[in-house]
């Protein structure tokens, strides 16, 4: 299949399968691109995640654009992103236009309130898939519980937490280097 | 025409300047409502809780439902590509400079504390869908019976799905959309919300 129609139809996808933010898209993601069509790493994930944080934007917008510009180019780019955003406009369209209470009808509300768990639960599986490869030692599992810690505890922004993460790794790598 | 050029514009701006998640773009649509007046503080709020309780990512969803009740079809286009547009343009220039330097020492080194700090980041958010899908805190100071703090049939729904996702080897192998469709069932079925 052609590269630009994989790439629109495999974010329409992921798009379409998001219930919630962009940690939601996570473990889709991880099906979707990692595993099934290698367009990028669990680390590469990761770092992207860590960029889209601190970058303007919503986290699954700059995702999306991320894996789309390092499999097809700048036009690679572009179109995942169209792709990830496809879903939305005609599913929010279609029931802007008719149905006006969409929010308040039971079955609705009961349907999701199973998937809200259901995304938890997916989220929790993702993390632990990410935490493997990230949490290889002592110093990155320190980092990782402050951060996790400060976050769930403090309103602090998390690109001061990204930055610092980042300073911290460089930091501790050169330190590493002079030792020997 | 106008009224198309000011939508992209203000959905640039609130994709330019809101960092975060979905919900950071939030108190850009009330700076909407209250300059432009295309809706009200309450159809604001009815159009989050649709964005919330529909496939996509909240903030598209917002964007495209603001952009439709404003402009019809060719409003909730404009106004998605207004926001998405600072995103395409900033990450793509990301990401060049990120194949330029992926073989720097730096680079790797601050990937070395960036990636344990963007797991955690991701714990701590699923962290607090757990608390609010677990704990039923207004409930609880209601009558202040300890039996009412946890939802007992979200948590038995929790665990039953982990081990479908994550142990029984038949079936953790399935795509994600098979749990999700399962859990929407069991949510109507077992009327999840109470409703």
């Amino acid at each position: 299949m052609n590269k630009f129609l994989d790439l629109f139809l495999t974010f329409a996808r992921i798009g379409g399968l998001t219930f919630g933010g962009g940690y939601a898209m996570l473990p889709i993601l991880q099906r979707e691109v990692v595993e099934k069509r290698g367009w990028a790493t669990e680390e590469e994930l990761m770092d992207y995640y860590a960029i889209g944080q601190c970058t303007p934007g919503i986290i699954a917008v700059n995702t999306a654009t991320f894996i789309g510009q390092k499999t097809g180019g700048i036009m690679g780019g572009i179109i995942a992103t169209l792709g990830v955003v496809f879903p939305s406009l005609i599913i929010i369209s279609v029931i802007a236009a008719f149905i006006q209470n969409f929010a308040d009808l039971a079955v609705v509300q009961n349907a999701f309130a199973g998937i809200r768990v259901c995304v938890c639960v997916l989220i929790f599986n993702a993390v632990v898939k990410l935490w493997k490869k990230s949490v290889v030692d002592k110093r990155t599992l320190v980092i990782f519980l402050l951060i996790t810690a400060g976050s769930v505890l403090t309103d602090l922004s998390p690109i001061l937490f990204v930055i610092a993460a980042g300073a911290v790794g460089i930091l501790l790598k050169n330190k590493e280097v002079q030792a020997k | 025409m106008m009224l198309y050029l000011q939508l992209f514009y203000e959905f640039f701006k609130a994709g330019l300047f809101a960092v975060g998640g979905g919900m950071a773009t939030l108190p850009f649509l009330y700076n909407i409502s209250d300059k432009a007046g295309w809706f009200t503080y309450g159809q604001l709020a009815d159009m989050i809780a649709i964005s919330e309780s529909t496939p996509g990512p909240i903030g598209v969803n917002m964007a495209t439902y603001v952009g439709f009740t404003t402009g019809g079809i060719p409003g909730a286009v404009i106004a998605t590509l207004g926001l998405i547009t600072p995103s395409i343009i900033i990450i793509l220039i990301i990401a060049g400079f990120l194949k330029a330097f992926k073989d720097s020492k730096y680079v790797q080194n601050a990937f070395y504390g960036l990636r344990p700090a963007s797991t955690g980041l991701i714990a701590a958010a699923g962290l607090s869908v757990v608390a609010l899908v677990l704990f039923r805190k207004e409930l609880y100071e209601a009558t202040g019976n300890l039996l009412d703090l946890i939802n007992l049939q979200n948590a038995a729904l929790m665990a039953v799905l982990y081990f479908f996702t994550a142990r029984f080897k038949k079936t953790k192998g399935l795509h994600p959309v098979a749990f999700i469709a399962a859990s929407a069932v069991i949510g109507i079925l077992f009327r999840f919300a109470g409703v």
